[in-house]
């Protein structure tokens, strides 16, 4: 018994140079087990008289839970050390590049005629699409364009033979949606159209979307609303001016030129709009009478309106985009600029 | 159409400054395209007198001058010009002048003598793009001391418009004067243009035979004039400025009054002509050489002016060589008609020929304007070539002229046209100040198109005209209103745009290549397929409609090898063509090209190079997006394009969808490339169709895996394994694993070890060993005996 202290300033130093939570048991052992040298003392208490037995008895059992907690404290102590090493020593870099599959990305005209079908199906068009090969029905004479019209030396076409061509225009889709369907119609129809001019500003294919809505009571005020607001949502400019000037197209009447104030410079004048200002990015108009009439729709029912646009313009005015041949050399180092 | 301002401003003045007139012509449609000024900034050039010429001492080709440019003293000066001469009148440009280009006339020396100025040409003055050989002659009548820019009147600016194809009325400074006065609310007036009456008798029978083509001629014979006589500066001056070339003065004045009044002249060399002019349709094997040189055979449906011997010009189009005037002409035939547009339309351009002429015959020439014009013409001419006029010969088919138009326009109609109600005033001014007779009734306006405008005749052809007079931008905006009708929507059919997702999100670039490739490009990876050919291709290498997308991925694929990028992982979407025209098919498609390293460099990336299993793996996994997987099969196969052991045919419940291959080293090495691409093409179409998931309980019972491998033949396709599997295995097979695929040591040569994990579970009890080993034992069975394979001992 009065080697207790000596026992306990003993055990403690123990407790406190323990490595490991092994060698931590291994004292619980040696001091609190069963044959523990604490537990010895306790078992010792029936030799001592019955006065001293409660108060050394007491003694005891407070050094017993002094040495439990001490030895409790150590285990934390080491394991959470032990943690903190393990935790360091798997310590990875994290600003290496993760593994794996990076992603591609859609073409640029791609993603324009695919915010543009979005900007129009949300608000009830329809997508439509049709053939590029075509007749020279659907093309042209359905579209009031009769073979010696002055307008077909617009459009430079490519033939196969006297009938069969390469669409110059997605019009043919709305010619074939207005026979198969009744008003209202509202589509929209995107595409590749084909016209034999190739130089720095045309390629001899491009992507057109073509707008059609067909309804009674149509008017060119509709117009005119639908295609200020398509095109301050598609260049996400709420005050972005909008004018529309008569121009001429077979299968419109009347028929409108649309230019915006210039993306690049905001209206003041830069080598993109020639520095006019404006920038034309459209053709609108009312549907030709003669074009309803080839698709049986009555005239004096039902009026409409139609419009077109050219992707790849869109897509430089909207990406900065310098090059329309860019658009078909399918430079990966080009492409990736848009993913 | 090119024009002077100032010629413009004689007919109608707004007070508008050129940039806003410019503006104010664009927003009613005739846009202009251009704007510059007639000639370049220069200043110190006053109208001289060439007072004394020498020859210079020490220079050949140099005269000594002396001219009175009006300050008093006559001024030495030293000309190399072969055409100055004593007495001329001359823009001479004085010492501290500055000509185009900033070029600064100073005092010199030449070759020792002082020369204080120069003499210029036209060139020098800017005002001819070729250098000319002498200097700019003047009219005697210049006066000597002026601001040589003042008494050319060069402060002048040149407009271009871009007309578009309905307004021929106005590719003359005749119609768009009149269009400036509607805008502007003014009058318009052109010079007085009187009868020139006949001084002689002469005249030159006219037969029309295709009344129909050309319902109106008028014919004028002049006699005795003098084609040597020099065109006025001031008409060749004009000409320039509208962008038309000075030949010799009859041209230049059937140039003038075409640009002033819109009406095409054609003057012919009365001497040559024999008989009787007959405007007719050409004859069976008829040939012609143009005023151009080309000789051309003529078809059946083009109009020709004809003489007893045959075709002398193409009418509206271009004149003969041979009828044409020349320097000895001494008495011309005035051609002065209306050629129905449709007569001309769309021959012109057959020929591969467009003119001056043919443009405004095409979009339709007024009528009623040969008579004026003729008239002009003659007026013109006689003062610069004198002679003398015959009476002008009508010959006239009033049945075939365009009949009058009477449109109504309603009142209603308009205002539910444009949203708007115009005052019915404004509307009836527009309509007469645009040339239209208006009859206001109850309902609206009854109208008549002017004879010049071919592109009014229906009620909307009124709207647009009044719309575009009152401005487009004036009129209101509003948004269209629709019903809100649900539409039908297939759940079970995948978008083009999730199937190019899934290949974006899987590494791929999307390409877009042209349709149309080269034909060799094509033979040599599909030999056997036939597809469109264009009749007037670009190039030749975008001749052939694509069969295919495999030449234009592959050519993409050369494209960024050729720079340096060489992991290449694209995809396309887009028709391709196959069959003649009569029957032909027009599929999208999807394919995709993969080439390089199978992972991108990178730190921890494999080395390893693409093969047929990536591509397999990007491809299942589109086939995946339906969850229809089991509607598709792959099956070994053989295409032109592909490696003969590396591809696979591709399936969509038995029907042929596309393919999948390694590309033939064959056609690879004819192709040049030097590395190995996989590629793949499948039917959009059916790439879409997915199906709607079909939920089926989740089963509460535990489930049995057995592992079973077999020594399969080298040759049997592993799919042949799984479907003898799947069939044995029973109902209750939940998943069939391919987990291990071996050949080597261990393995007896020509076969291969193919492991197979096979999972069952039923719905509503737990399965016993011995319904498995049924099972598997049924499998093992079948597998011996349809593929000859044993169980991996």
């Amino acid at each position: 018994m009065d080697h207790l202290p000596t026992l306990v300033s003993e055990a403690r130093d123990a407790i406190q140079a323990a490595q490991s939570v092994s060698a931590l048991d291994e004292l619980r052992v040696r001091y609190l087990g069963k044959k523990g040298e604490v537990t010895a003392l306790l078992k010792g208490l029936g030799k001592r008289s019955a006065e001293e037995r409660p108060a050394a008895g007491e003694q005891i059992n407070q050094t017993k839970q002094t040495l439990s907690a001490e030895i409790d404290a150590k285990r934390q102590q080491l394991e959470s050390e032990a943690l903190n090493a393990r935790l360091a020593a798997e310590r990875i870099d994290v600003t290496l590049p993760g593994r794996g599959q990076e992603s591609g990305g859609l073409h640029p005209v791609t993603r324009t005629l695919e915010r543009i079908e979005g900007l129009f199906t949300r608000i009830g068009y329809d997508v439509a699409v049709g053939p590029e090969i075509e007749d020279d029905y659907h093309n042209f004479e359905a579209l009031n364009i009769p073979a010696h019209h002055p307008a077909r030396g617009m459009a430079e076409t490519f033939y196969f033979d006297a009938t069969s061509l390469l669409r110059t225009h997605t019009s043919p889709v709305q010619v074939r949606t207005m026979k198969s369907s009744e008003p209202p119609i509202r589509i929209v129809c995107p595409g590749r159209v084909y016209r034999s001019d190739s130089d720095l500003t045309h390629t001899p294919m491009f992507h057109q979307v073509e707008g059609l809505l067909v309804d009674e009571g149509v008017s060119f005020a509709d117009l005119k609303g639908t295609i200020e607001d398509f095109l301050q949502a598609f260049f996400e400019r709420d005050d972005l001016s909008v004018r529309f000037r008569p121009s001429y197209f077979p299968f419109t009447e009347p028929s409108a030129e649309v230019d915006i104030q210039c993306v690049m410079c905001s209206g003041n004048g830069c080598r993109v709009c020639s520095h006019s200002g404006w920038l034309e990015v459209m053709g609108c108009g009312m549907v030709h009478p003669e074009v309803f009439r080839h698709s049986g729709i009555d005239t004096e029912r039902y009026t409409g309106f139609a419009f077109g646009m050219g992707a790849e313009r869109l897509a430089m005015l909207r990406y900065g985009v310098n090059d329309l041949r860019l658009f078909f050399e399918n430079d990966l180092r080009f492409l990736r600029q848009f993913t | 159409m090119k024009f002077s301002e100032q010629w413009l401003r004689e007919w109608v003045a707004p007070q508008l400054d050129t940039q806003a007139m410019a503006d104010q012509i664009t927003m009613a449609g005739l846009e202009v395209d251009a704007v510059e000024a007639v000639a370049a900034a220069f200043s110190g050039v006053v109208v001289a007198e060439v007072l004394t010429k020498e020859k210079h001492p020490d220079a050949d080709k140099l005269n000594v001058c002396t001219v009175n440019d009006g300050t008093g003293e006559p001024v030495q000066v030293v000309c190399g010009a072969p055409n100055v001469d004593v007495g001329q009148k001359i823009p001479f440009a004085q010492v501290g002048g500055v000509l185009p280009g900033d070029f600064k006339i100073k005092k010199a020396q030449l070759r020792g003598v002082e020369s204080r100025g120069m003499i210029c040409s036209a060139s020098e003055l800017g005002l001819e793009e070729e250098t000319s050989p002498g200097i700019l002659v003047l009219p005697a009548s210049a006066p000597v001391g002026t601001s040589f820019r003042a008494y050319m009147q060069l402060d002048d600016m040149t407009l271009e418009v871009d007309l578009t194809p309905n307004r021929g009325d106005c590719l003359s400074i005749k119609g768009l004067a009149r269009e400036v006065g509607v805008l502007n609310r003014l009058p318009v007036s052109g010079p007085e243009i009187t009868v020139v009456e006949a001084s002689i008798d002469d005249t030159f029978p006219v037969t029309i035979e295709a009344a129909e083509q050309c319902p109106r001629y008028l014919g004028r014979v002049i006699k005795g004039v003098n084609v040597e006589a020099e065109t006025p500066l001031w008409m060749v001056e004009r000409l320039r400025r509208s962008g038309v070339r000075s030949i010799d003065p009859v041209v230049d004045v059937t140039n003038y009054v075409m640009l002033e009044l819109g009406q095409p002249l054609h003057a012919f060399d009365r001497d040559n002509l024999q008989g009787g002019i007959t405007v007719r349709l050409a004859r069976e094997a008829e040939r012609l050489t143009l005023l151009d040189g080309q000789e051309v055979a003529l078809r059946p449906e083009t109009l020709v002016i004809a003489d007893e011997r045959g075709p002398l010009a193409m009418a509206g189009i271009m004149g003969g060589e041979n009828s044409g005037v020349n320097e000895k002409t001494h008495t011309i035939f005035l051609e002065s008609a209306f050629f129905a547009p449709l007569g001309i339309a769309g021959q012109a351009r057959s020929y591969g020929l467009h003119t001056d002429a043919s443009h405004r015959y095409e979009r339709g020439v007024d009528p009623e304007l040969p008579a004026m014009a003729v008239e002009r013409a003659t007026k013109l001419l006689m003062e610069i070539c004198g002679g003398q006029a015959g009476p002008v010969v009508e010959t006239v088919s009033d049945e075939h002229l365009p009949a009058p138009r009477i449109i109504m326009l309603r009142e209603a109609r308009l205002e539910s046209a444009l949203s708007k109600r115009l005052q019915p005033d404004d509307v009836t001014d527009i309509l007469q100040r645009l040339g239209l007779e208006v009859d206001k009734q109850a309902e609206g306006w009854s109208v008549v198109a002017p004879s010049w405008r071919f592109d009014v005749a229906i009620e909307e052809d009124l709207i647009e005209e009044v719309a575009r007079i009152h401005g487009y931008n004036n009129l209101p905006v509003r948004r269209p209103a629709a019903r809100l009708a649900l539409r039908p929507a297939n759940e079970a059919l995948l978008t083009q745009a999730q199937l190019r997702n899934q290949m974006v999100a899987r590494g791929f670039q999307e390409a877009v290549t042209y349709s149309f490739v080269a034909p060799d490009l094509q033979a040599a990876m599909l030999p056997d397929a036939v597809s469109p050919v264009l009749a007037n291709p670009i190039s030749s290498d975008l001749s052939v409609m694509r069969a295919s997308l495999f030449p234009g991925l592959v050519r993409a694929l050369e494209y960024n090898l050729n720079r340096q990028q060489t992991r290449v992982r694209i995809f396309e979407t887009g028709l391709v063509f196959n069959g003649h025209l009569d029957n032909l098919t027009q599929e999208p498609m999807m394919g995709a090209l993969v080439c390089g390293g199978r992972e991108g460099e990178g730190w921890n990336s494999t080395k390893a190079q693409v093969d047929f299993y990536d591509l397999k793996g990007d491809l299942e996994s589109l086939l995946a997006m339906g969850g229809a997987q089991e509607a598709w099969r792959f099956e070994p196969g053989e295409h032109p394009s592909l490696h003969p052991g590396q591809t696979a045919q591709l399936f969509y419940n038995g029907e042929p969808a596309g393919w999948i291959g390694t590309l033939h080293p064959q056609v690879r090495a004819k192709l040049g490339l030097k590395v190995d691409a996989v590629l793949f093409e499948v039917r959009l179409d059916v790439l879409s169709q997915g199906e709607i998931p079909a939920f089926e309980p989740l089963s509460r019972y535990p489930e049995v895996r057995r592992d079973l491998a077999f020594m399969l033949k080298e040759a049997t396709p592993v799919q042949a394994l799984l479907d003898c599997a799947k069939t044995q295995a029973g109902d209750y097979l939940k998943d069939i694993k391919l987990f291990d695929v071996y050949a080597g040591k261990g393995v007896a040569e020509g076969y291969k070890s193919i492991a197979l994990g096979l999972t069952w579970q039923h719905a509503s009890r737990t399965l016993n060993d011995e319904e498995i080993n049924q099972l598997v034992d049924s499998i093992i069975t079948n597998v011996r005996a349809e593929l000859d394979a044993e169980l991996r001992g």
